[in-house]
């Protein structure tokens, strides 16, 4: 009995090795599996909706420091830009003949802030910033918008929840538009 | 006189003139780059009837140039690099197209933009992680990859703002759309590696991430990543330069240059885009409107005369051969017309094969200038039907700070000296 049990497992599992080298067959067996701690460190995107957005929190007050000391050389002391883009202003003026595209006035989504300043700022030491200062500085360039008030702290629910001024600014690519036939 | 007699005597003036200059090398070009222009002694031992004197002794060893050089002659011949820009570390450096033949860029000409940036990667510890939805996430090696089936193609790279909409209009071809190259790559198709890690139903997108210091980061959607996406180590032959994302970089033919990205360490299949900061503040087309466009992938049809020039002069009347570059994202350029009579009329420039798809296509009209001024230009047209429009048909559409996909028309002003400058100027 418990032969024949052994059998029916042996046979069993011998068909499904045959299915997984079938399988295999098709692929090249090239590369080797990333494991969840791998994928951890490097998966940094953060999506529109805040998903992926790390544990922490960082207030309006904290990011007004770290902006003067990692900021302020290439984006100005309240973010008018210099070397860097201009984070500040603009709101209103993106159907003029001069518009201003900032932080304040033409990004869609607030968590991008966190994305990008985790990822590349500051530009001499990128990935260099805690995530509590990650989300303070991003706090404090939305606080200079006027978007989340001066005592805000944002974490990332907060944060996912800032509704940016022009989120519905764009639409998709109408091309080919010029009609010259 | 028909068409073809016409084209006949133009063809034998032009093998005349070439063996009269080959016979004599003092005659001069008869196109001179003005601020490069080297004139040729006329009084020199070198010149006939004296023997040069590279002749009475032997030249450089071999072994003297492990990795060669171009001649000494030709160092004027480098990558057109602002010397006025706020900063260089996120910054572009453009190829000079006009001192170009053929198709193929080479490699230490190959225009530049970086966001952070060209960091040293040493291959042995780069590592392209792809993971998101797949039924295997998986690690590969540079070993790793370049053990799949490979591929090598020619297609054209474009940054998308190749200029601008707005004056100071560039001099040269090369400061209107030197933000363009063409090679020859080497890589494996994404969707073998795709296939390997088994995309899951649902999948859409996928977020592509350089190894930079800015972590690139771009959506593409799958079905470009199905379809003629690659993966790429190799560059017309050799390994990528850093400056091109050495040593792992996506290519998307005929998509705008920055989702391009070098240095790739990472692909995350996802079911909607990452809205990432260069997706959405940057590389969208801002409307009249205040509405911007985004997600504009595809380089449209477009060409340009680079011989003769802006910056360049006409030194002698008579026969001067027009050639330029024709390209688009959508596929094959179908045929390039000239005109030289400031877009009134147009014919047809001869296409030189081979005529690929999505790459630089190098076009020839030969032209007798009489010494009177002139305006020339090219327009293309893909296999799509599309025809490369007049800057006033864009702005008409798009306004002025549209400032991406600017693939107007260029027109190049000859005056009575034979001084090339912008049409549009």
């Amino acid at each position: 009995m418990a032969r024949r049990k052994l059998k029916a497992a042996f046979l069993v599992g011998a068909i499904a090795m045959l299915a997984a080298a079938a399988q295999a067959e098709d692929r090249f067996g090239i590369g080797r599996p990333a494991t969840p701690a791998e994928i951890a460190g490097w998966n940094i995107d953060i999506g529109r909706d805040g998903s992926n957005l790390p544990p922490g929190s960082g207030s309006v007050e904290r990011g007004r420091a770290v902006f003067a000391e990692q900021c302020t050389a290439c984006h100005g002391n309240s973010g008018q830009g210099g070397v860097g883009d201009r984070l500040v202003g603009g709101q209103g003026t993106l159907a003029s003949p001069k518009p201003i595209r900032t932080v304040g006035s033409y990004w869609p989504y607030a968590p991008t802030l966190f994305d990008y300043i985790r990822r590349a700022m500051p530009q001499n030491a990128p990935q260099s910033l805690s995530n509590e200062d990650v989300y303070a500085v991003s706090a404090y360039i939305l606080s200079l918008n006027g978007i989340v008030p001066a005592n805000a702290v944002l974490d990332a629910k907060s944060l996912a929840a800032v509704k940016m001024p022009n989120r519905d600014g764009f639409v998709s690519d109408p091309r080919p538009d010029v009609h010259n036939r | 006189m028909s068409e073809h007699t016409t084209d006949k005597r133009v063809r034998e003036a032009s093998r005349r003139r070439f063996l009269q200059a080959g016979a004599a090398l003092a005659g001069g070009s008869a196109i001179a780059g003005v601020a490069g222009s080297t004139a040729l002694a006329e009084q020199g031992n070198n010149l006939p009837p004296s023997v040069p004197e590279w002749m009475k002794t032997p030249g450089d060893p071999m072994g003297s140039q492990p990795y060669g050089a171009p001649s000494v002659h030709e160092k004027g011949v480098i990558k057109n690099i602002s010397k006025t820009l706020p900063q260089y570390i996120s910054a572009s450096g453009r190829t000079p197209l006009q001192e170009l033949d053929g198709i193929i860029t080479p490699n230490g000409l190959f225009y530049e933009r970086h966001h952070g940036g060209v960091p040293t990667i040493d291959p042995a510890e780069h590592r392209l992680m792809l993971h998101g939805m797949v039924d295997r996430p998986l690690v590969f090696t540079m070993e790793d990859i370049r053990r799949f089936p490979s591929q090598s193609r020619i297609h054209f790279l474009e940054c998308s703002g190749n200029p601008v909409y707005t004056k100071p209009y560039g001099k040269t071809a090369s400061d209107l759309v030197g933000l363009l190259s063409c090679a020859e790559w080497t890589g494996v198709p994404l969707k073998t590696v795709l296939d390997e890690a088994g995309v899951q139903a649902g999948a859409k997108w996928i977020v592509a991430e350089g190894a930079d210091a800015a972590a690139l980061t771009r959506s593409i959607p799958i079905e470009k990543c199905l379809d003629d996406a690659m993966l790429v180590y190799s560059q017309n032959g050799e390994r990528l330069r850093p400056q091109q994302g050495y040593p792992l970089r996506l290519l998307l033919p005929g998509f705008e240059g920055n989702m391009n990205v070098k240095w790739l360490r990472r692909l995350k299949v996802v079911a909607e885009p990452a809205y990432s900061r260069e997706e959405t503040s940057k590389y969208t087309d801002p409307m009249p409107d205040g509405t911007s466009r985004e997600f504009t992938f595809y380089m449209e049809a477009k060409s340009i005369i680079t011989r003769p020039s802006g910056g360049q002069k006409l030194t002698t009347h008579g026969f001067h051969e027009i050639t330029g570059i024709a390209w688009s994202g959508h596929g094959k350029i179908k045929s390039v017309e000239v005109s030289l009579d400031e877009g009134k009329s147009w014919q047809q420039a001869e296409l030189q094969e081979p005529v690929l798809t999505r790459a630089l296509t190098r076009f020839r009209l030969p032209w007798h200038w009489d010494g009177t001024p002139a305006v020339i230009q090219s327009r293309a047209i893909d296999e799509t039907g599309y025809i490369q429009p007049t800057l006033a048909e864009l702005v008409a559409v798009r306004g002025l700070n549209s400032f991406y996909h600017n693939n107007a028309i260029w027109p190049w002003r000859i005056d009575a000296n034979g001084e090339v400058t912008n049409g549009q100027a």
